[in-house]
């Protein structure tokens, strides 16, 4: 297959960027997109140009490593990473557009590669359970019903890939927050720091730059991992409890009439 | 003269460990802030080391070479963790792990490092699950188990089939609590290049910014690392695509030893290879053998579809070869099956390199609802990367390189042969012998990270003298060597991007070094990694700019550590005369194809002494006993 | 109140806000339709029943509050929330303008486009009240025949123009489109959604803003086309001197 890439270069940080046009020939159509771009890559090395800059590791889905938008979409056409997407989807002799993550809490490195730190920032801001290495109660000392644990696992299984982000016209990063306050705060493990969590995680989302939630609902539309909008319904919750939960230091005392 | 000294505590095996902890050194709380540690690596065994030892209270810096340590590869282990709860009454001990994880061994680890895995092995799950890590549950509440290949109970606990990603989620959140906490840094896309020796003893890194190409030093009271295994050596296998050997490598050079680098494992169920192109290989599960059925048609040149051949023409190699465990047979034995089959010529797919796991009669039997409970993000996954519906045809699979068991030497402690640098994890070679089983690898890692390396450390720590700063000339040599080697890199200025090598190179390890190997085919492969090895650094293309952001540059570094290890590989390979595990010398085989131990020679760790241009690695023996299992021939028939 | 400081300094907190003042719109929206249908029994005898609920919302418990004194509270209320609403928008517009590269506008993937007219028609929909206060409250914009307290001729006069008639359906449209996302996206916003009750929010919304948009539709359409008659002279020749037309 053969197929025409308009390719986002930027040598910097603080470089314009432009976009590049490359022809790729010869494509297996069972190559992933990644795959393709590495053989790219492998003729630019060839002719003595310089290679496209793109970050991927474990291509199978699962790192959240990848972070390219493909003709638009974060992470590409089929609600899968771009390592998982292959190029016998698409039409021979397409012209095929990739660009990196467009937001501005998540700058651009170099061509396709973004600094997705803010969201490693939001996390330590509450994304756990305060506990260290130790002796630890016996699980089964605290069951959680089997319907419990699935809806808490079916957050916890994002990948911290950022598409949610890359796909919000405002740039928010509510599906991320909201998948780990929901995965968090629905296991009785989580709840002594259920209210800070939320408050502080918010917090440190508004503080990294992204933006707010419109309910667009696109970031769960291009979400790989297909986290559903209603972790970012949990957040808004979880983060009204933890707004009134906030308590001055020293609580008055009470005296008597 | 080198001396492997394992440092084994005294007295009968199931109180070695207390014994150890009983008087190992400590440092006190007011102290340790003044104590720092380098971790290179944030899979599960960096991320719960560095979480753990900053929980403590010394100071931590930790490196990762991914954009965030959230995505080291432990997160791609999907199936599950051993633990010897025995929670469904099985009548499971740690004993039994214990000698599970030795026979699945092929009787090539340390009885008292494997025995502390199966007793902290509890502990690991207590802490998952503390740390919110939403394991599977009964209707009741209680956590449920499965089994895995390789053993007769129900051990392996699971969070659907992301058991990884989720077990190291935990960890990287118990990291970033301790980050918020300022007890641990993370610097994330930073790749460590050199270990900085001071007197033999490891006193430093230097690490490479891969966002601004800066050579950083950074000193630290111990180094620790957990920078994962080395099975990229074979290009195509189920690692990710940075997973590489550079820093156990470049310790290596500085005289750790490297212990059993040709024990490597083939999972044997992976998605086929499609394409040329192809950049690496996904497994699916072993759980999956749970259900599935593993056959081949009987007859060559079958062009019928799976679902139009009957049952009598369809060969079960592994129920039949091995009815006590059929499709549950170890890793090793069921790769090894498979590539015989295939060899026969009664492989299927496009490539004849391919083997049905089918679930037609699982559905039949437990119904598609169960299954899809069961494994239905796996079936997904299949039909994503395939196209085709596991449901309704049988999935195809083949053996790819999947682990390393070999690695850095340690002692009991985990410290390498170099004071002060401890290996922990994959980087290690210390539990599974020369094959591990299912679902032991998070264990070992989580074991060592969480349990066994904050104490070791500690240990080290009390005795490990005045600190060294970055300004020593230690540094400053350390710096000049990575530096000229990335200038060297640069400089060849050839056309032949890294991947070129590395693909070429994985071909002949994976040919000539991988399920089965021969004296004779090893030793070609040394004479074609020798001559890859000479052109890559003859014609190797690196873009130019050292000073920011260059992947081509990152790649062609580890490839070129790839390029030594795979001699030393071939070097190991051949010395070990004899079958075991995941190293199968087709030499060594009993009349019906199994492989044939030879403990009375090869009962022994061989570990590796760098001597690179001034000849041949020199090998060290570390002889192994057994006074708790007996060596026997392990049958799983 | 530090709850609602609080609240205010963060977006989510901004935007709970934004949607607890859209609830109050809301529900003076479903009001004030209700209100209206009373023109649709017509001219009547002596006085429009329209014209007399008017006056009854004026005298609304006497003597307990003052003439009109829930009438202004009710204004007070609405003009705080519509404050309130429109600059709590407009600064989270704002900050979401910021999070992103403005030359690289997000591809739209799966968003309805009522969702997307949301700052459009917000905006369309204040100048339209505006516009509202302008004719029937205040009695500025007599292009027709306009008397105070004479609401059923009021309307009457007006809705003969068919221009008048264009304006509030195009009116009406944007308000359907602003409500039909905000209906269910204040309940996302206040984590009332599921996906159990997802469907039914989302149709519950299109119910209500169907409802909302036909309710107030019915009124310029019934007096255009006739349905509805001329006022009576008796209405014309009653004189309330009050401040206010219809309310």
């Amino acid at each position: 297959m053969n197929f025409k890439l308009v390719i986002w270069r930027q040598h910097g940080p603080d470089d314009q960027g432009e976009f590049e046009t490359h022809e790729v020939t010869g494509i297996d159509p069972e190559s992933s997109f990644l795959e393709m771009l590495d053989q790219l890559n492998a003729s630019l090395g060839r002719e003595k140009k310089q290679t496209i800059a793109f970050d991927s590791d474990c291509r199978e889905g699962i790192c959240g490593s990848c972070s390219l938008v493909i003709d638009g979409t974060p992470q590409g056409p089929h609600q899968v990473t771009s390592c998982q997407t292959y190029m016998r989807d698409f039409i021979d002799g397409a012209t095929i557009k990739v660009e990196p993550y467009r937001a501005n809490a998540m700058p651009v490195i170099r061509d396709l590669v973004t600094d997705r730190s803010a969201l490693d920032r939001v996390i330590q801001a509450g994304g756990y359970i305060s506990t260290t290495t130790g002796p630890q109660p016996d699980p089964n000392s605290m069951p959680i019903a089997p319907a419990v644990q699935e809806e808490a696992m079916d957050a916890a299984i994002c990948i911290g890939c950022g598409a949610c982000v890359a796909a919000c016209p405002n740039g928010s990063a509510m599906l991320f927050t909201g998948a780990k306050v929901t995965h968090l705060n629905l296991l009785p493990q989580g709840q002594p720091e259920r209210a800070d969590r939320a408050f502080n995680m918010v917090s440190q989302m508004d503080e990294e730059g992204f933006g707010g939630c419109t309910n667009f609902g696109e970031c769960s539309r291009v979400c790989p991992q297909e986290i559903s909008l209603d972790v970012i319904g949990m957040l808004n919750r979880e983060y009204r409890k933890g707004v009134a939960a906030q308590k001055p230091k020293h609580r008055a005392k009470m005296t008597a009439q | 003269m080198i001396t492997l000294d394992a440092r084994i505590p005294e007295g009968p095996v199931e109180k070695k460990w207390q014994n150890w902890l009983d008087q190992h050194g400590l440092v006190g709380p007011r102290n340790r802030a003044g104590k720092n540690v380098i971790v290179i690596g944030t899979g599960l065994a960096g991320s719960s080391a560095a979480a753990s030892l900053a929980a403590q209270g010394f100071k931590v810096k930790s490196f990762c070479y991914q954009d965030s340590p959230r995505r080291a590869h432990s997160i791609a282990a999907q199936g599950g963790i051993n633990a010897a709860k025995d929670y469904a009454n099985e009548g499971d001990s740690v004993r039994r792990l214990f000698a599970d994880t030795i026979k699945g061994g092929d009787f090539r680890s340390r009885e008292a490092n494997v025995w502390r895995l199966a007793q902290l092995s509890e502990n690991i799950i207590d802490q998952a699950v503390a740390q919110g890590v939403p394991f599977n549950r009964e209707y009741g509440g209680s956590l449920a188990t499965r089994s895995f290949g390789g053993v007769l109970v129900q051990r392996t606990f699971y969070s659907r089939g992301q058991t990884g990603q989720q077990l190291l989620l935990g960890a990287y959140s118990a990291l970033q609590h301790q980050v918020a906490a300022g007890n641990a840094q993370v610097f994330n896309r930073h790749e460590m290049l050199d270990v900085v020796l001071v007197d033999g003893v490891a006193r430093g890194v230097i690490v490479r910014n891969l966002v601004t190409g800066e050579i950083e030093r950074h000193a630290g009271d111990a180094v620790v690392l957990a920078s994962g295994g080395y099975t990229n050596v074979y290009y195509l296998s189920t690692n990710a695509m940075g997973s590489n050997v550079t820093a156990t490598w470049r310790a290596h050079k500085h005289g750790a030893l490297m212990a059993n680098p040709c024990f490597t494992q083939i999972h044997p169920t992976c998605i086929p290879q499609s394409g040329e192109y192809q950049s690496k290989l996904t497994l699916m599960s072993e759980s999956l053998r749970n259900d599935g059925r593993v056959w081949v048609p009987r007859s060559p040149n079958e062009d019928r579809l799976p679902g139009d051949i009957p049952e009598v023409e369809r060969l079960y190699f592994l129920e039949e070869r091995y009815p006590a465990y059929g499709n549950l047979a170890p890793r090793d034995i069921a790769s090894r099956a498979a590539k015989t089959v295939c060899d026969d010529g009664l492989g299927v797919g496009g490539t004849g390199r391919g083997v049905y796991l089918d679930f037609r009669d699982a559905i039949a039997e437990h119904g598609r609802d169960a299954i899809e409970t069961k494994y239905g993000n796996l079936f997904d996954m299949y039909r994503k990367i395939t196209g085709d519906n596991p449901y309704e045809t049988p999935m195809m699979i083949y053996p790819a390189p999947h682990y390393a068991m070999g690695g850095l030497w340690v002692d009991y402690e985990l410290q390498t042969t170099i004071p002060g640098l401890f290996a922990i994890g994959e980087a290690n070679f210390s539990d599974h012998g020369a094959n591990r089983l299912g679902a032991s690898a998070l264990m070992q890692t989580l074991a060592d990270g969480y349990f066994v390396a904050p104490h070791t450390v500690t240990n080290y720590m009390t005795k490990s003298g005045d600190p060294v700063g970055t300004d020593d000339s230690a540094f400053d040599t350390a710096q000049d060597r990575v530096e000229s080697h990335i200038a060297s890199l640069v400089d060849v200025g050839g056309s032949t991007v890294a991947q070129d090598f590395h693909r070429e190179m994985g071909h002949v390890m994976l040919d000539k070094c991988g399920m089965s190997r021969t004296a004779e085919g090893l030793t070609e492969a040394l004479a074609e990694v020798r001559r890859i090895k000479a052109d890559f650094w003859s014609d190797l293309r690196v873009d130019p700019g050292v000073e920011e952001l260059n992947q081509s540059l990152e790649y062609a570094n580890r490839v070129s550590d790839f390029l030594e290890l795979a001699e030393l590989m071939c070097h190991d390979a051949l010395r070990r005369e004899e079958s075991c595990g995941g190293h199968f010398r087709e030499e060594h085989q009993t009349a019906d194809g199994e492989a044939l131990r030879d403990d009375d020679h090869f009962a022994k760790v061989t570990a590796w002494e760098y001597r690179g241009d001034e000849g041949d690695p020199v090998p060290h023996d570390e002889e192994l006993t057994y006074e708790e299992v007996k060596l026997a021939t392990r049958s799983y028939k | 109140m530090i709850t609602v400081a609080e609240m205010w300094r963060s977006t989510i907190g901004k935007k709970t806000i934004v949607a607890v003042t859209g609830v109050v719109l809301v529900a003076y929206l479903v009001l004030h339709m209700a209100g209206n249908l009373n023109s649709l029994f017509g001219p009547g005898g002596a006085e429009p029943r329209i014209d007399w609920y008017a006056h009854w919302l004026r005298t609304f418990g006497e003597p307990l509050v003052p003439y009109e004194g829930i009438i202004w509270a009710v204004r007070a209320v609405l003009l705080g929330a519509i404050a309130v609403h429109i600059v709590g928008v407009v600064q989270l517009n704002a900050r979401n303008r910021a999070a992103r590269p403005s030359a690289f506008p997000a591809k739209r993937i799966g968003r309805s486009w009522e969702s997307r007219l949301m700052m459009v028609s917000g905006t369309l929909l204040l100048a339209f009240i505006v516009f509202h206060i302008l004719q029937f409250t205040t009695l500025t914009i007599d292009a027709t025949p306009l008397k105070a307290g004479a609401l059923y001729s009021n309307l009457y006069y007006a809705f003969q123009e068919w221009y008048f008639v264009a304006i509030y359906l195009v009116a009406l449209a944007f308000l359907g489109t602003h409500l039909r996302h905000a209906l269910w996206s204040l309940c996302q916003t206040l984590g009332l959604d599921s996906p159990e009750r997802n469907f039914g929010i989302r149709m519950g919304a299109n119910a209500l803003t169907l409802v909302i948009v036909i309710g107030f539709a019915l009124v310029p359409v019934l007096f255009f086309t006739g349905v509805l008659g001329e006022p009576s002279a008796n209405e014309l020749s009653a004189t309330i001197t009050t401040f206010g037309g219809s309310f």
